[in-house]
């Protein structure tokens, strides 16, 4: 194989529109060193001038969880997506498109703060004194619980899961398996107790948790494999305790 | 106490330890950052952190860290921010951990640590091979619990462009421009506390995020700020090379057992640190040349030694398969040490399509940290006029600068995982100099005059179009492509004054080009062309800032390195960099480096034994930001 396409949706909301962009094949190319090439020459399958590929990324290492993006349908980073195993089956066509379920910006960029302000709702965070001198250190961490809560916490908050579940949607007020799986994370944390009832009350007023189809596409396209899946569930039983405890106190 | 205004620019660990800190002082913090701070390039920080808190039983000391700091940054640090920072070092490892960051642990719950480079001691704490991205992560969450209470604003995907400064010089506020739309705004504050990071893009290919370009500081350079030791920019001895970006093989992978090797030539001769010419291994068999040549250290050699090591070996036709790379070797490493670095191997298998617990990975040296940055005041505690100056403030009053986009802390080489201990510890003090500096003004933001505000936005407006009716025939890309393919060459390992002096040429030429580009976009809708574009006048500037401190700079100090002046020459270089803007180049001046904790004495990491080292005139008044 010489040259390979990509075939990328553009445009702004409402605006949408397929362009087709065809590159040198390159076997240690990734989608973001095409798109960076295509920068340099902005010029379409067609011969015409046009302008370069929006798209969001950082650290290109799969860490900052920045580069999401559909690639032929199944959303993932696209530092880690190499045109060689995009080709390899003799296609030479590479579908692009931005996330569905948030706001478009333009082309292959979408605003996630949805994400973010779930961890707002669901307090993502442990509760301390803040800067000031600490002469001991926190309550201790047995390297067992270490090694099941760290997975959890290397969310980048990229939003495949999101992207990938077919619960979450722009009216329903779902928050994503992520945010769960984070709730997940800090009541687990012995050092995350005093806020532990307000998140299970909060995930309980979401629309979602119990709406959960179980379709598993979420831990599918996870790329940090976290077990979204188990901690669904398990947050699910959680919140059932709690909203029984809350109703026999008003009781 | 009056209502005090705070920005805050770039919200990595830097900028969130300095806008937690502010916002624990009643300040009103306004942070602005690029990205989602969750997405800054302090995640990419694998290794760990260092500190001081001898949890291993070793007899380790806060004294013997900043030894070893001074010592590794071949004493071009000024001595007493080092000194404080190794010694809040303690301190911030307990309030990290009360924050529930995921550190490793060890049997009894306590937090693990691993040893790392330029030191015989495990001091440095780690989450997995993930530490930057955990400890990130834990301030994100405290901050977005004081933004939930009203006391952080963020202003996230919008970017700082210039300082507005009032008639007495001060900074007043920042213009920046938000990239969804490239509208211009201004913000207003008495203190503006600068946190943009590394410079790595300049090179294109380097371990940074490819949000780190440097503009930000290159264009508070523009606006008068002091640029300190520019031209010392740290090479990580193990990447993965990549079109894209060099991909970062944590430190880690060494501190838990890698060896780098690569098949060994008795036929050919090399000089060993001793002087001595001994032959390269034995032939056929794999060579672990760091390990011979620096038996106390080993793969553990600081950086900048690593680095040079590496590119001698490849030079000599010695890389693995004939290339520019060598073995790191992970195969021989136990399992539940591969657990530890699992997600720097994952990376590594995802790129090469090898699974390096099998097979050795192949590896490069690339550029990744800047040592030099912006200059900042640090009045040590028993300095007579420390009340009335201001720790981390640049030459512009009111305007701080923290982080790696700062100078201080690793003089001409920094040890492997002190860097997230100075991005927190500078944040910390920024977050408690920047109340007391407000607190000093006559005059608050409120009766600046408006025309302050107007006019900086009135000049980025007029720039703002001026790029945007561009009409030329250079491709901005294409630009960038020149200019680090230049730096790459002459402005990273190995560096000498013929080529600098082609490289100052060859920066002004594309300069003079720069003038004549055309953008592919020229709307206003997530232009990104247009963004890049401006960067891009800033990030000439400081890479005449780097090659010009490098061509002057006749001497060898860490990862300065100028073969034809092979030696540290502390008679005439034991001296901070000073380049100040001037629009023809930098105007390079130098200043004293405050030596009062340690004499300079030889670097020496072949016959280097554990000893118990000491500072002298260690004052007995400090007061730490934690």
């Amino acid at each position: 194989m010489t040259t390979y396409v990509l075939r990328i949706l553009r445009g702004t909301p409402n605006k949408q529109y397929w362009e087709e962009f065809e590159l040198p094949f390159d076997r240690d190319a990734n989608v973001i060193s095409a798109l960076m090439e295509i920068q340099k020459n902005p010029v379409n399958r067609q011969g015409v001038r046009t302008t370069p590929v929006v798209w969001e990324q950082g650290c290109l290492e799969e860490v900052c969880g920045a580069c999401s993006m559909l690639i032929n349908g199944v959303p993932r980073q696209a530092c880690t997506a190499l045109i060689k195993d995009y080709t390899r089956n003799g296609s030479d066509t590479i579908i692009l498109a931005p996330f569905t379920k948030f706001l478009l910006i333009r082309d292959l960029l979408v605003d996630r703060s949805r994400m973010f302000e779930a961890l707002k709702k669901i307090s993502a965070w442990i509760f301390s004194q803040g800067s000031s001198e600490h002469r001991e250190f926190g309550l201790k961490v047995s390297p067992e619980l270490q090694q099941s809560l760290y997975p959890l916490s290397t969310c980048m908050t990229c939003g495949c899961c999101s992207e990938s579940c077919p619960q979450v949607s722009e009216k329903c007020g779902f928050m994503g398996p992520a945010a769960i799986s984070q709730v997940r994370l800090f009541n687990s944390n012995p050092s995350g107790e005093p806020e532990k009832s307000n998140r299970l009350r909060i995930i309980l007023d979401d629309e979602g948790i119990a709406a959960c189809g179980n379709a598993q596409n979420c831990v599918r396209v996870c790329p940090k494999k976290i077990p979204l899946t188990e901690s669904i569930p398990l947050i699910a039983r959680e919140a059932a305790k709690q909203a029984f405890k809350d109703f026999l106190v008003d009781a | 106490m009056a209502d005090r205004d705070v920005i805050v620019v770039g919200g990595g660990l830097a900028g969130l330890a300095a806008t937690m800190r502010l916002a624990e002082k009643g300040c009103r913090v306004k942070l602005v950052s690029l990205m989602a701070v969750r997405r800054s390039n302090s995640v990419c920080a694998q290794g760990g952190i260092n500190v001081a808190i001898n949890l291993a039983n070793e007899d380790d000391s806060p004294i013997i860290h900043a030894h070893e700091t001074i010592v590794g940054g071949d004493f071009l640090a000024n001595q007493p921010p080092v000194l404080e920072m190794c010694m809040a070092g303690p301190s911030i490892l307990r309030m990290m951990d009360h924050f529930g960051c995921m550190f490793n642990r060890t049997a009894d719950g306590s937090i693990d640590f691993r040893r790392f480079g330029g030191t015989l001691y495990s001091r440095t704490a780690f989450c997995g091979s993930t530490t930057g991205q955990q400890l990130l992560y834990a301030l994100d969450e405290q901050v977005r619990r004081f933004e939930a209470l009203g006391k952080v604003e963020k202003f996230e995907h919008h970017e700082f462009l210039r300082l507005a400064l009032d008639d007495e010089g001060r900074a007043r506020g920042i213009v920046m421009h938000d990239l969804y739309d490239l509208k211009l705004s201004v913000l207003k504050a008495d203190a503006v506390v600068i946190a943009t990071g590394g410079l790595g893009v300049i090179y294109k290919k380097s371990t940074n995020s490819t949000i780190c370009t440097g503009a930000a500081n290159g264009r508070l350079y523009m606006q008068g700020m002091k640029y300190a030791n520019g031209e010392f920019v740290q090479i990580h001895p193990t990447a993965m090379t990549g079109i894209d970006k060099m991909r970062l093989i944590s430190e880690s992978v060494r501190a838990e057992g890698g060896r780098i090797w690569v098949y060994g030539d008795a036929s050919k001769q090399i000089q060993f640190p001793d002087g001595s010419m001994r032959p390269c291994g034995k032939s056929k068999e794999p060579w672990y040349f760091l390990e011979e040549m620096y038996p106390a250290y080993g793969n553990l050699v600081p950086r900048d030694i690593g680095a040079r090591e590496i590119l001698r070996i490849c030079e000599m036709g010695l890389g693995a398969d004939g290339q520019m790379q060598v073995y790191l070797d992970a195969t021989q490493m136990p399992a539940d040490k591969q657990k530890k670095v699992e997600s720097v191997l994952e990376i590594y298998q995802k790129f090469a399509g090898e699974d390096p617990r099998k097979t050795p990975m192949k590896i490069f040296p690339a550029i990744h940290y800047s040592m030099g940055g912006g200059w900042v005041d640090w009045p040590a505690c028993d300095d007579p006029d420390r009340a009335s100056r201001f720790r981390q403030m640049t030459n512009i009053p009111g305007c701080f600068n923290i982080g790696e986009s700062d100078y201080q802390y690793h003089g001409a080489n920094r040890l492997g995982a002190n860097a997230l201990l100075a991005c927190i510890f500078s944040g910390l003090v920024a977050g408690v100099e920047a109340p007391r500096y407000i607190d000093s003004l006559e005059k608050h933001v409120w009766s600046i005059p408006s025309s302050v505000f107007e006019t900086s936005l009135g000049e980025e407006k007029h720039r703002q179009k001026e790029l945007l009716d561009c009409e030329g025939s250079e491709n901005i890309y294409r630009l960038h492509d020149e200019l680090s393919e230049v730096m790459v060459h002459n402005a990273s390992v190995k560096r000498d004054n013929q080529n600098l002096r082609l490289t100052i040429d060859r920066i002004k030429e594309i300069r003079e080009r720069y003038q004549r580009i055309s953008l592919d976009d020229r709307g206003c809708a997530l232009n990104q062309t247009y963004v890049f574009a401006h960067q891009f006048q800033a990030m000439l500037e400081v890479a005449l800032v780097i090659a010009k401190g490098a061509l002057l700079r006749d001497e060898f100090r860490g990862s300065h390195y100028k073969p034809e002046f092979p030696k540290r020459d502390d008679k005439n270089w034991l001296k901070t960099t000073i380049a100040s803007y001037d629009s023809d180049g930098p105007k390079i001046g130098y200043e004293t480096v405050d030596t009062r904790h340690l004499d300079p004495a030889a670097r020496d990491y072949a016959a280097a034994v554990k000893t118990k080292p000491t500072l002298k005139n260690i004052p007995t008044n400090i007061e730490l930001p934690i």
